[in-house]
């Protein structure tokens, strides 16, 4: 059977490029939401797709992000596309921190801790902590993102940053997949003690696959400060990690594209369905229910890794 | 020197003795059998050998140093590789990418080396890929490298393991029923494959029930019952010694 | 003193309503080893259940206030176990054999599920249960004026628990669910139905925080859709805290969480109280991840 997925990718890639000329700025702002979970979807994808860690808290990294954009941006007015880096960081070690005592804690006891955690920070955020947060009210007037001079403010612009990021993230992190760093992920997703005893250090790649996902939620983070201009702690709660949860897990666990298209299915298509806007929790329940029983892994699962073939000794090539 | 010394191991489980004051010695470049009734504590010194469990007292040398307390991947980095009894692969995993696993610990291209491919990273990820195809030709099983796992045969996946094991470049080597599962045809061949593991200079040590296998790879031979060492020499002192008999006879087996 | 004791009393109220709760997470996961991540929504039904049977019927027309009480409590009880178990059928029988993650992602669908249908069929806003049920005297206990109901509340939560521990200590089903827990393919070899004890648990345990729901709508007055959510994270904290899987283990740590929350919330910081939960069950998992009441499992390699 011929391979149609190429095709079908590059398609995808034109229509969306294409898409900010032909909707109305209503539309280009649903994309950009979808945008900003797709990046959130593959950054959470490194924790629970491939190293298989049941992490429900990713709000939390991404909540440190947006707050130290925001945070930063509003006292010291410091361009907000320079606290990219420092927004990823401060989730980097946010997630070093955390995740230290309580990787080893087995599948659904790491779960309900990682909930605890985006609960934590969301109280904390509420109540002020170190009298920076601004309490639930959020901060506001975070300024908007400029590149060599260039105002970005309506959406179609933000909609070139964020894609743009995407597309950044898709490349970096298909590379990263198909590493020696993506392999080990995988080991010890499928069983870890196997993995320990052929020398990999679970407990070390555990940790990374928490920072590489927590950099790239914080920097995440920082595009979505900028693009709202006002945060508050609301935007990061509970809920919102387990729409992330939802996406990686419909869409395909360890699937670049699964992710992607559970972006635009939980985060698009409820808003081509507004008329049955208050129904559509209830329906996304009834579907993960379905999911689970009918299609465990996803709707793209990933495809299996290509290796070259070995270069001596007749191998069989690519039948 | 021994490659491989235990001393006075203990390892308890509540109020189980599993092993009990085990003492004995893996010579470099021997083929040693650590044969037993069922539940005789042989896996659980497997186990303390590589770290999976740790000893209540007594302590593991290897190459003279003591591993007692390293994790299990640092061990494995020193040389000391291991099969799983009840098989431990990858299953969703391809043939080739189990046997990628072993050569995790002999190559250090992290997160940020794969995202820019670096040159030492390509280089690294091509030789890692020449070794494991070797291993795998080594074991016989090349030609099931795109294959996932947990389609092979049982057999094969004893196999695979073996591979896995051999590609962190181990010097020393435990097997734990390496021909669990295996007709005559495929015991024979993994025979032919224990000895050529000895002659690229690694010590193999190996739990089997399959006394065809003990007595013709083996030329050491260590007796556990109930957790203790009772006996230890040559296939043929073993074979002749009472209380080896007795405890092979006294116990019925599987 | 004065202030003690009320903070005292109150804990252990509330805790009796989590232990209560926690009781479901427990039993579920002691047969399942999965997290029932619905529960909390079914004893927000409960609570939901026990509001609209209460003005539907006009209960309060033919019986005195403890009349009302019982006949409620049983009907939202049977109600609510109709639901629990009918949600096993769905959506966690199916996925038996699945990998673990499958149940739990179900549990969740579950639970916005559930929710979701109460905002639709109930409305999003708080309602409030009629207030003239119960007494509202007080009762002096050592020499501090407690609510009467604040004393029902932990009596009957008790009351409850002692009943349920005697059912699985001394009764054939009882028996039959402990060894279910323990081992279920010895006990499917023993020839227990061990498909009939699952759904005997989602009988009981959803019956149970179904209970939970209508004493939190009697006791507080008002009640929330999303309130399965909050309580029912409390109560599963509470099963942790015991040891989850462990009956005498989530009565325990139920009381004590709600003695902790409440002192926290007295002496602490109000605007900490959820988190004190939190960071209660983190600190936990942490340092003793089997709980106080369970017992350590050396993992098999």
């Amino acid at each position: 059977m011929k391979d149609y997925r190429p095709v079908v990718y590059a398609a995808f890639c034109v229509l969306l490029l294409l898409a900010p000329f032909f909707l109305n700025a209503y539309w280009v702002d649903v994309l950009n939401n979808v945008g900003l979970y797709a990046i959130l979807g593959l950054s959470l994808n490194i924790i629970l797709g491939h190293a298989g860690l049941f992490h429900m808290g990713h709000a939390a990294f991404y909540a440190m992000g947006a707050y130290t954009t925001a945070i930063i941006n509003t006292t010291y007015q410091i361009p907000v596309l320079w606290l990219m880096p420092i927004s990823g960081l401060v989730a980097g070690v946010l997630a070093l921190v955390i995740a230290r005592p309580i990787i080893h804690l087995r599948g659904d006891y790491l779960l309900i801790v990682t909930i605890g955690l985006v609960e934590i920070t969301r109280i904390a955020l509420v109540n002020n902590i170190f009298g920076i947060t601004g309490g639930s009210n959020g901060i506001f007037g975070i300024s908007r993102p400029e590149i060599f001079g260039f105002r970005i403010r309506r959406p179609e612009h933000f909609f070139f940053l964020i894609w743009g990021f995407a597309a950044v993230t898709v490349f970096l992190f298909h590379r990263l997949e198909n590493s020696r760093f993506g392999r080990a992920l995988n080991y010890l997703r499928e069983d870890e003690t196997a993995a320990e005893g052929s020398g990999i250090n679970t407990a070390h790649y555990k940790l990374i696959a928490f920072v590489v996902g927590a950099v790239w939620a914080g920097m995440a983070g920082n595009i979505f400060a900028a693009k709202m201009t006002i945060i508050a702690p609301e935007s990061f709660n509970f809920w919102e990690s387990v729409i992330l949860f939802m996406i990686v897990l419909l869409g395909g666990r360890g699937s670049i594209p699964g992710v992607i298209l559970g972006a635009f299915l939980i985060a698009g298509l409820p808003e081509l369905f507004r008329q049955f806007a208050s129904a559509r929790m209830l329906i996304f329940g009834a579907i993960m229910i379905a999911m689970m029983i009918f299609r465990t892994e996803g709707i793209l699962p990933p495809r299996p890794r290509r290796y070259p073939a070995p270069a001596s000794g007749g191998g069989e090539g690519a039948s | 020197m021994s490659l491989l010394q235990l001393q006075n191991l203990t390892k308890r489980f509540g109020g189980l003795v599993a092993v009990d004051d085990v003492s004995f010695e893996v010579p470099q470049g021997a083929i040693v059998g650590l044969i037993g009734p069922n539940g005789a504590g042989k896996t659980t010194v497997f186990n303390l050998i590589t770290g999976n469990y740790r000893p209540d007292q007594g302590d593991i040398l290897f190459e003279g140093r003591s591993i007692r307390k390293l994790p299990t991947h640092k061990i494995v980095a020193l040389g000391i590789a291991r099969t799983f009894q009840t098989i431990r692969l990858f299953p969703k995993m391809s043939v080739l990418e189990n046997v990628l696993a072993g050569c995790h610990c002999r190559t250090h291209a992290g997160a940020v080396a794969a995202m820019l491919r670096l040159p030492f990273q390509k280089r690294e990820e091509a030789a890692a890929l020449a070794e494991a195809h070797a291993e795998l030709a080594f074991t016989g099983i090349e030609h099931y490298a795109d294959q996932v796992a947990e389609n092979l045969s049982y057999g094969n996946q004893r196999l695979l393991e073996v591979a896995r094991a051999l590609a962190s470049r181990p010097r020393f080597i435990i097997l734990d029923e390496p021909a669990g599962g295996m007709n005559d045809f495929e015991t024979a061949a993994l025979i032919r494959i224990i000895r050529r593991i000895r002659e690229r200079g690694i010590t193999v040590l190996l739990i089997e029930h399959d006394m065809n296998l003990v007595m013709e790879a083996c030329e050491h031979l260590v007796v556990l019952e109930n957790g203790a060492n009772i006996a230890e020499g040559t296939p043929a002192q073993i074979q002749a010694d009472e209380r080896v008999i007795e405890a092979y006879l006294g116990v019925e087996e599987d | 003193m004065d202030f003690f004791l009320q903070q005292l009393t109150n804990g252990l109220a509330v805790g009796s309503i989590y232990a209560l709760i926690a009781l479901g997470y427990t039993m579920v996961y002691g047969v399942l080893k999965l997290i029932n991540f619905a529960h909390g929504d079914l004893f927000a039904i409960g609570a939901y259940l026990g509001l609209t049977l209460l003005t539907a019927f006009g209960l309060t027309r033919f019986l005195g206030p403890l009349g009302v009480v019982i006949v409620l409590a049983l009907m939202v009880m049977g109600l609510v176990a109709v639901v629990g178990a009918v949600l096993e059928r769905v959506a966690y029988r199916p996925l038996r054999q699945a990998h673990r993650l499958s149940a739990v992602v179900s549990a969740m669908g579950a639970s916005i599920f559930f929710q979701n249908a109460l905002m639709l069929i109930y409305g999003a806003r708080y309602k409030v249960y009629p207030h003239d049920i119960l007494p509202k005297n007080v009762v002096s206990l050592l020499g501090v004026e407690v609510p009467l109901v604040r004393l029902l509340v932990l009596l009957t939560s008790v009351l409850m628990m002692v009943a349920l521990y005697l059912f699985i200590q001394k009764t054939r089903i009882g028996t039959a669910i402990r060894a279910a827990a323990i081992d279920q393919r010895a006990a499917k070899l023993m020839g227990i139905n061990v498909d009939r004890v699952i759904m005997i648990v989602f009988l009981i345990g959803p019956a149970l925080g179904g209970a939970a729901g209508l004493m939190v709508g009697l006791y507080y007055g008002q009640i929330n859709f999303t309130m399965g959510w909050m309580y029912g994270l409390k109560a599963f904290t509470a099963a942790i805290l015991g040891g989850i899987g462990n009956i005498p283990g989530a009565m325990v740590g139920g009381l004590l969480l709600g003695v902790i929350e409440a002192m926290g919330a007295a002496y602490l910081s109000i605007a900490w109280k959820d988190a004190i939960t939190f960071i209660v069950l983190i600190a936990i998992l942490i340092v003793r991840p089997t709980g106080l009441l369970g017992e350590r499992v050396a993992e098999k390699v």
